[in-house]
């Protein structure tokens, strides 16, 4: 019930900055990382292909997410799957954030991270272990990939594998296109595949 | 996955109870404690967060922590004074007339009880059952406690304005 005299302490009160909170907010992550507590840690990046989540666990990058996928969407499967402890934090990614800066610039070939593969499992994870051996500036087909892990029936599988992967542009499922030329699906949508093969054939 | 009810990422819960939570730390421990106890509160929610239920008040749950914190820290700074026969309840700025003072120093000059009940229940919108929760005692006592409060704070700090009724929307 809302009566006619309700005091209105905040007037009164020193106003809550931004500043204070941003300052609060540094200190919990730091302490949330020492005690083991923060169980993923992200940030946002601005790239070429869009502003891109980026998700760590303590093990590795477990999620490169795409705007087109709704970053809020992203993280609250993020607290449904792995867990919700998690903090804006940018210092578990500095080094993710900085190598797909370089990728993105035309400086970086490979990427040297931990990864977190928990988002996937069975086929999918194997699936996803094969691409990183798929040479900066290649692509091979859905059914290469299915023969090279034993299953060549299972390009299908393949497809989902790829049209599925928690960690995009890191973990190079954009590599992999239709034997006919076509490029397949992407998380990112048709537009940032054909832009991270020709970023990598330049 | 077992959960079918999730919660939102704990982010959401910083950034929707943040300053509430920083201005209730203000309002009880005076404005050199109230950091670390935001950060004590918000640390231990953190890790308390996953065993929090689906459908729990967590703004309750938040000053039932601060509360805790307040106390622990208010007793670590009573053990580091010199001792003496009976700790006051808080050094308060006494005014014979109990004018002059800011809202800031009539909070701190009230009665620990009083400043509870009414950082509760109008800086975090609690009711008088969460309240009483969260101190202890009756709903009837919090109730009390914060009118007593107010009523003082209306003297030491006659500024004290009334919220427009078409603006106020929270609904203790």
């Amino acid at each position: 019930m809302i009566t006619n005299h309700e005091p209105d302490l905040t007037a009164g009160l020193p106003a809550v900055t931004d500043a204070e909170l941003a300052a609060l907010h540094a200190r919990l992550e730091r302490d949330a990382g020492a005690a083991g507590v923060l169980d993923v840690a992200y940030r946002t990046l601005d790239t070429p292909v869009g502003t891109l989540l980026l998700a760590a666990t303590e093990d590795g990058l477990v999620r490169v997410a795409f705007a087109s996928e709704g970053h809020d969407q992203v993280l609250e499967s993020l607290a449904a799957r792995v867990s919700p402890r998690i903090l804006r934090a940018p210092g578990r990614l500095d080094e993710a954030a900085r190598e797909v800066d370089e990728y993105f610039a035309g400086r970086r070939r490979r990427f040297d991270l931990p990864l977190d593969f928990r988002l996937s499992a069975g086929f999918r994870r194997i699936v996803l272990g094969r691409l990183p051996s798929i040479d900066f500036g290649k692509t091979v087909s859905y059914a290469q990939v299915a023969s090279d892990v034993g299953r060549p029936r299972a390009f299908r599988a393949v497809g989902t594998a790829c049209a599925t992967n928690p960690l995009p542009v890191v973990v190079p499922c954009h590599r992999v296109v239709k034997s006919g030329g076509d490029l397949g699906n992407y998380r990112g949508g048709p537009e940032a595949k054909r832009f991270l093969i020709d970023l990598e054939a330049a | 996955m077992t959960t079918v009810t999730s919660k939102p990422p704990f982010e959401a819960v910083v950034a929707q109870h943040g300053a509430t939570v920083l201005r209730v730390c203000r309002a009880v421990l005076g404005p050199a404690d109230a950091d670390d106890a935001w950060s004590e509160t918000f640390l231990a929610a953190l890790a308390a967060y996953p065993r929090l239920p689906g459908d729990a008040n967590v703004e309750a749950w938040l000053v039932t922590i601060a509360h805790r914190k307040a106390i622990d820290i208010t007793r670590a700074a009573a053990r580091r004074a010199v001792p003496v026969a009976a700790v006051p309840d808080r050094p308060a700025a006494q005014r014979a007339d109990g004018r002059d003072l800011d809202l800031p120093g009539a909070l701190a000059a009230l009665p620990r009880r009083q400043r509870e009940a009414v950082a509760y229940h109008y800086l975090a919108g609690l009711p008088y059952a969460a309240v009483a929760a969260v101190t202890g005692g009756s709903t009837d006592a919090a109730r009390r406690a914060a009118a007593d409060g107010i009523a003082r704070l209306r003297k030491t700090y006659p500024a004290l304005t009334d919220a427009e009724e078409d603006l106020d929307d929270h609904q203790p």
